[in-house]
């Protein structure tokens, strides 16, 4: 019943308020000593708790980093897990000051939600993951096949619109969350699951014998991924974009979690703004001036967080792909620090 | 004999300030008048600012949403469903597949409940104790978890299309549900159709007539060979006449899965076996608690009157126990028609999965959608206790209570 009482908290919200609600999130935020951080119910690689109960992945590291950024302690987040469908309403309503859940950027979600997207920190597409033993070599063939995916997800519609261009037919079950849909997929009850490729990759390693699962090589949609915030509080939006970004530079700097500290004390005039030894960026944005050094302490830059979470550092190992930087040869880019 | 004038007709002033202000006359008309003014300020309020903080959030609002198209794909619908349709349609579905999944599983939960009653009820030891365990078992497990259970342990555990279990050939049962062959209708479908229709209607007045004459002249009457004669007899004739009414199209397993024939998918069966037995184990209660509510000379009497057991069930005591199980049996039938939203577990597409789970994060119109969903319930669950009232009243009309 967690949906009824969001939609009670977001009617009331909408009902009482007087003033633009959430116009004041950082002081929300400093105030209750917290930040309250909207993540997945267990994506392993993104957001998922680890054994003794500390959530870890992508997503988390991003709302660690913004803890680290505002709090300078990465540990003072409260991490709220949330269905594909309760997200939104879970920000809209307040519960959560960010939402950092493998969120698909569309113009739709960015108008009509109430919402905005904080940039990219992950770019994805939709895939599918079929049983070996079906044979099956590409999603061309799945003509008649049932699909399973999680509902409230771009996924659904990406489905549909695939199969209708390519005059396919299919049966889609839909399930309120991601473990209840591999799970009736691995029971046999549909030939496919549907779901972005790096989840689909995390949801393998939870299946009784990954090895008979593939990843069928289509990949059909573009699917990027990143933070977002309530509409309205433009400050707290620039906050989060750039702690994202700053996470992004602080890689393509050679800033790393254990040169931080050296990287500092440079004479280079770009890590000297970057450090707040020169200028008072980080205060423009209603931070410290240190708050670089501060996230990249906390959660390292976003290579650093990218192979400790999903690439060769962790049981997903997810190539880079899309995600190295763009002088890389990938297409992940901030904008500069200055 | 002085008659008495007739009092003159009140006025129609008059009557109002009586009606609305009571005793205290005018000053309480003006009181009320105020309250309902002030009631109405404050739902304007509510709503005035709801649609101000909306849109100073950038929330959309209003429920312009319900014309656009939908974009995904429903698994099951009995009215005709595809991507391109607006929200409006998914609502449709939705409320259909609600409405199928409440009725079949109110008509099975009845004839479940009635039959582990009579059961739990009986003098043979071993059938008494059958019914009281699976009241207490069924009852007692939470239903979430039975709905998994059917979904996931039993239903799941059949196997795949592929390896399906065949019945000569044109029946199927796997993990995608049971597919069966489908009538397709041919040529002499009408005159079958027609002819069953007569069947029908004359199967349920004839008993009706045996009824009366029982009355008029006290000689039973034996209905059924008759309605199985009819029944049989006039579809058969027209077959006869008109020639073959319809063909069986026969599902072929081709790629993942069965084309042709129709199918009954595991979800809706999963939902409808969990709602009807674990529904039933509160139906078996209330039954038997109206039936004991029926004083034993009752039983006697129809004993020492020469009836069976069933007859003096079915005939004495049934009947007057209705009286007492019809108000909380409407409340299972409720409760049976709310649950049925926990089918977004198993990815039954019911109005809550499709409407107020993916048209509500497609649109993010929370307060519209949710709105709408309540009030639907709302209106189903009123239809229900209506038509279950005016049920109870007819029964207590005709036992003249």
């Amino acid at each position: 019943m967690k949906r009824v009482s969001l939609v009670a908290a977001l009617a009331a919200a909408a009902v009482f308020s007087v003033s633009p609600a959430g116009a004041q999130t950082l002081k929300t935020v400093k105030d209750r000593g917290m930040l309250s951080c909207g993540v997945s119910q267990g994506l392993p690689g993104f957001s998922a708790p680890d054994d003794k109960g500390n959530w870890t992945g992508l997503d988390v590291d991003v709302c660690r980093a913004i803890a680290a950024a505002v709090f300078d302690d990465a540990s003072k987040v409260k991490f709220v897990p949330l269905s594909a469908k309760d997200r939104f309403t879970a920000l809209q309503s307040g519960e959560i000051d960010v939402l950092s859940r493998n969120t698909t950027w569309t113009l739709s979600r960015d108008t009509s939600l109430g919402v905005n997207f904080a940039g990219i920190s992950y770019f994805d597409g939709q895939g599918f993951m079929a049983k070996k033993a079906l044979k099956v070599n590409s999603a061309l063939e799945l003509n008649g096949a049932s699909i399973c995916v999680q509902t409230g997800t771009t996924n659904e519609q990406n489905v549909a619109d695939y199969f209708k261009g390519n005059n396919m037919k299919y049966e889609v079950i839909a399930f309120a969350n991601a473990d209840e849909a591999v799970k009736a997929y691995e029971s046999g009850r549909c030939d496919v699951f549907t779901s972005d490729v790096s989840q689909l990759y995390a949801q393998r390693l939870k299946l009784a014998t990954p090895a008979d699962h593939i990843v069928l090589p289509e990949v059909i949609s573009k699917e990027p991924l990143g933070p977002l915030v309530r509409h309205g509080d433009d400050q707290w939006f620039d906050i989060v974009k750039w702690t994202l970004f700053a996470m992004i530079n602080a890689e393509e700097l050679g800033v790393t979690q254990k040169n931080v500290d050296e990287m500092a004390k440079s004479d280079k005039p770009e890590l000297k703004r970057v450090f707040g030894t020169d200028g008072n960026l980080g205060e423009q944005l209603g931070l410290t001036k240190d708050w670089v050094s501060r996230i990249v302490k906390a959660t390292g830059n976003y290579g650093e967080s990218f192979e400790r979470n999903v690439g060769t550092g962790s049981k997903l190992e997810i190539a880079r792909g899309l995600n190295k930087l763009w002088n890389k040869g990938g297409i992940m880019y901030a904008p500069p620090i200055r | 004999m002085a008659i008495d004038a007739r009092p003159p007709p009140m006025q129609l002033v008059a009557k109002l300030r009586r009606v609305l202000g009571g005793r205290s006359g005018w000053k309480g008309l003006i009181a009320q008048v105020l309250f309902v003014a002030a009631l109405f300020w404050i739902g304007y309020e509510i709503f005035d600012n709801a649609r101000d903080n909306l849109a100073n959030q950038r929330i959309a609002s209003g429920f312009g949403f319900m014309s656009h198209t939908a974009g995904f794909g429903v698994s099951q619908t009995l009215i005709p469903y595809q991507e391109s349709d607006s929200y409006t349609r998914v609502f449709l579905v939705g409320l259909v597949n609600t409405l199928l999944v409440s009725v079949v599983g109110i008509f099975f939960a009845t004839v479940i409940g009635f039959a582990v009653a009579l059961a739990r009820l009986s003098p043979n030891w071993l059938i008494s104790r059958i019914g009281g365990g699976y009241v207490e078992i069924v009852r007692n497990l939470p239903l979430l978890f039975q709905i998994l259970f059917w979904y996931l342990a039993v239903l799941g555990a059949l196997p795949s299309p592929r390896q399906s279990v065949s019945v000569m050939d044109s029946f199927f049962l796997s993990n995608r549900g049971i597919v069966v062959p489908r009538l397709v209708g041919e040529a002499g479908l009408d005159g079958f159709l027609v002819a069953l229709l007569i069947a029908v209607a004359v199967a349920i007045g004839l008993p009706l007539f045996a009824r009366r004459r029982l009355f008029a002249t006290g000689k039973p009457m034996r209905v059924w060979p008759w309605v199985v004669g009819l029944l049989i007899g006039l579809p058969l004739i027209a077959f006869l006449i008109f020639g073959k009414p319809f063909s069986l199209e026969v599902p072929v397993l081709r790629g993942f899965n069965f084309a042709g024939g129709a199918r009954l998918a595991p979800e809706f069966a999963a939902l409808t076996l969990a709602l009807s037995t674990y529904t039933a184990a509160f139906i078996a209660e209330v039954v038997r608690a109206g039936i004991l509510s029926v004083h034993k000379g009752q039983m006697e009497a129809g004993a020492s009157l020469g009836l069976s057991r069933g007859q003096t069930l079915r005939l004495i005591v049934i009947p007057q126990a209705l009286r007492v199980i019809l108000p909380p049996l409407t409340n299972q039938y409720l409760n049976l028609t709310k649950n049925s939203s926990l089918a977004v577990a198993i990815g039954y597409p019911d109005l809550f999965s499709v409407f107020a789970g993916t048209t509500l994060s497609q649109t993010g119109q929370a307060i519209e959608v949710i709105a709408i969903t309540m009030g639907v319930y709302l209106l189903i669950s009123l239809v229900t206790s209506a038509l279950m009232s005016l049920y109870a009243w007819r029964i207590n009309r005709s036992m003249g209570a």
